[in-house]
């Protein structure tokens, strides 16, 4: 359908107005939200994702696409509520105790929001009882940690004891990066997994939730 | 009027204005001095463990400067750089400052090694969101800790402060230059002009050398993020120029140099006023990658690693092997210009990276000349830093016309952009103020920045 290629084409452009009435046209023309959703603006995404990979494309263009994405969703988003259909599974992050560093978590905060995730972002300097706490109160199914310094990378191992401490450590899967982390680090601590970027954070997520792409 | 007629002029080991500090550590003299920057491994800091943090930092010092005894290494400078407990606590980062002093003062007592000490304090302002730069309990604490390391030790006084990234840590992802701009013309200069003023104040106070800031907040942030392929190259590139009018408000307000090694952009402020700056580049990758790995050493006057941390390797700990690194470079370089090949060398190093990468050319003595004589003849900062970046798309755009340096499709295409940006500024940063304010609500404080 002529409509739905317009819509795919307006996300990868970053075109928000012309996606958004896009969306409300197809839906005039009572075409079923979910074809309009994967036919039109997930399909947009991944070819945005795949010009990304291949270098075409950089992150402010991924950002703006997904922006546009989310914005012409809304319009969709009461269809979908009343259908029962939900988000892929929630994620709390924050940048341990100790360190300032904040820039690679919201990178990778963006991609898991444009790969459909509910993200809760606690910041910079977190502690242990700040993490614990959102545990709580959030339910995420994804905790991630990030550290920059190596002397801050020791406070993740805190926040996983922690964790057990309250008994909820089987109830989350712990995630962690940062440049001096790597996967041996994140398995002494008793993390489920480690991701060396934001993109390899994405699939980390998805194969631990066991979420399928498309 | 710039401190050199040409950038002919401009080569490592000397500036015109020498600093004199330690333990008679003479920087841009005539000589290259090796500067070793070392972190702690993998180790909780806190005040519970303050006595095994303090005896790493003997130990690492101690090793430094056994390497630089046995290769015949005259002068060297350490950096302690600060973590963030170091600051946020400054007894401690000031006990950590006295114990590697006097691990100094032994060494020039009983080998006659010449060294000095720079402090870099943690600008934990940001610690907040959005941060209090000028009335919070964290502003305090990292006059505190510049004065208490001061008296407990320090020689140079230098920060990596922060002023603005709250916003721009976001508009480099998002590509929103015009934010970028905004940033580093107006808000960082505001910031940069209250925190210097103190910062001189209390080396003053303590007889110590204010040394320098540096834009890795911004123009090293844009960079990693190109190495990784998440921003264009070009864009960095711009950042990196664009960060000139910035970190030579250090200077403006007092500062002596050296300046800070992870500011890339210091040879324009050499060049505008003859200070003498600190560089890192191939001897760095232990803490990031780069392509300014030779280009970067054209026209230094310290040689810096950046920062490692105290691992093994088969050499040795990684901070006394990097310090040998160091060392070879340095004396490479010092014989050139012993045998009057300083400036034949320089170009070698120029040469070698200029035209593989758009941030290595930003490099270019001759550019970077380019960028100062703009600080020097246009009115204000928001402006110089304006034009730097008209400066900056012209000059890739023209090198890629006559196929010196190659950029892939995108990379053009963003070029493209970014010309349409920066020809389009708006002559009144006022303009700008309104839409920053819309778009990065809650983000920062305007009081915060002396903005109205």
């Amino acid at each position: 359908m002529h409509e739905l290629h317009l819509l795919s084409q307006a996300v990868l452009e970053g075109k928000e107005d012309e996606a958004r009435s896009l969306v409300q046209n197809l839906l005039a023309m009572n075409v079923n939200p979910s074809r309009i959703l994967n036919e039109g603006l997930i399909k947009g995404m991944d070819i945005v994702g795949e010009k990304f990979r291949a270098g075409e494309y950089y992150l402010p263009e991924v950002l703006l696409a997904s922006k546009v994405m989310h914005s012409a969703f809304d319009i969709l988003k009461s269809r979908f509520v009343d259908a029962g259909i939900r988000t892929r599974g929630k994620v709390v992050m924050g940048t341990v105790k100790g360190d300032l560093h904040d820039i690679g978590k919201n990178i990778v905060i963006a991609m898991l929001e444009g790969a459909g995730f509910d993200v809760v972002d606690l910041g910079v300097d977190v502690d242990s009882r700040t993490f614990v706490e959102n545990v709580q109160e959030i339910e995420p199914h994804v905790l991630g940690m990030s550290a920059l310094l190596t002397t801050t990378m020791p406070y993740m191992k805190e926040v996983i004891e922690e964790l057990e401490r309250e008994g909820l450590r089987k109830r989350v899967k712990v995630i962690v990066g940062g440049a001096p982390v790597n996967e041996r680090f994140a398995m002494e601590i008793g993390a489920d997994g480690y991701a060396e970027d934001a993109g390899e954070a994405v699939q980390l997520v998805r194969k631990l939730l066991d979420v399928k792409v498309g | 009027m710039l401190a050199y007629s040409s950038p002919e002029e401009v080569v490592f080991g000397k500036s015109k204005h020498p600093v004199k500090c330690g333990f008679n550590v003479v920087i841009g003299d005539g000589e290259v001095i090796p500067e070793v920057n070392f972190t702690l491994p993998s180790v909780k800091v806190c005040r519970d463990n303050l006595r095994e943090i303090r005896k790493l930092f003997r130990d690492i010092t101690t090793r430094v400067l056994m390497k630089c005894v046995e290769l015949s290494q005259e002068q060297v400078v350490v950096e302690l750089e600060h973590v963030f407990e170091m600051t946020q606590d400054p007894q401690f980062g000031a006990v950590v400052t006295k114990d590697i002093k006097e691990t100094m003062a032994e060494f020039h007592e009983k080998y006659g090694l010449r060294s000095a000490l720079r402090v870099t304090v943690a600008d934990i302002r940001h610690r907040t969101r959005p941060p209090r730069m000028r009335n919070g309990e964290e502003v305090e604490k990292v006059f505190e800790s510049f004065r208490m390391c001061a008296d407990a030790g320090a020689d140079i006084l230098s920060i990596e402060s922060t002023g603005g990234k709250e916003i721009t840590d976001r508009a480099i992802v998002e590509g929103d230059v015009e934010a970028i701009l905004f940033v580093l013309g107006v808000m960082a200069i505001k910031d940069m002009e209250f925190l210097w003023r103190e910062i001189v104040n209390i080396s003053k106070r303590f007889g110590v050398v204010p040394g320098g800031d540096t834009a890795c907040g911004f123009a090293n942030t844009a960079m990693q993020l190109a190495n990784m392929g998440m921003i264009p190259r070009v864009m960095a590139a711009l950042v990196r120029l664009a960060s000139v009018p910035r970190s030579y408000i250090a200077v403006k307000m007092g500062a002596k140099g050296p300046l800070k090694d992870c500011g890339y952009e210091n040879p324009a402020i050499k060049m505008l006023c003859g200070v003498p700056i600190s560089m890192e580049g191939k001897a760095s990758a232990c803490a990031h990658s780069s392509p300014l790995g030779n280009i970067a050493a054209a026209t230094c006057d310290l040689w810096s690693n950046e920062s490692v941390q105290d691992v093994k390797l088969l050499g040795g700990n990684a901070p006394e092997v990097f310090t040998e690194i160091l060392i070879y470079d340095c004396r490479l370089m010092n014989t050139a210009a012993k045998k009057s090949r300083a400036f034949e060398f320089r170009d070698l190093l120029v040469a070698s990276d200029k035209y593989l990468d758009p941030q290595a050319l930003m490099l270019d003595p001759d550019l970077m000349y380019r960028a100062a004589q703009i600080v020097e003849n246009v009115k204000d900062p928001y402006h110089q830093v304006v034009e730097t970046a008209k400066l900056v798309v012209d000059t890739i755009l023209q090198e890629t016309k006559e196929g010196r340096l190659r950029l892939t499709d995108s990379e053009r295409r963003w070029l493209g952009k970014l010309g349409d940006t920066v020809y389009n500024m708006p002559s009144d940063w006022g303009e700008i103020l309104e839409y920053v304010e819309k778009r990065y609500e809650g983000f920062f404080l305007m009081e915060e920045y002396g903005l109205p």
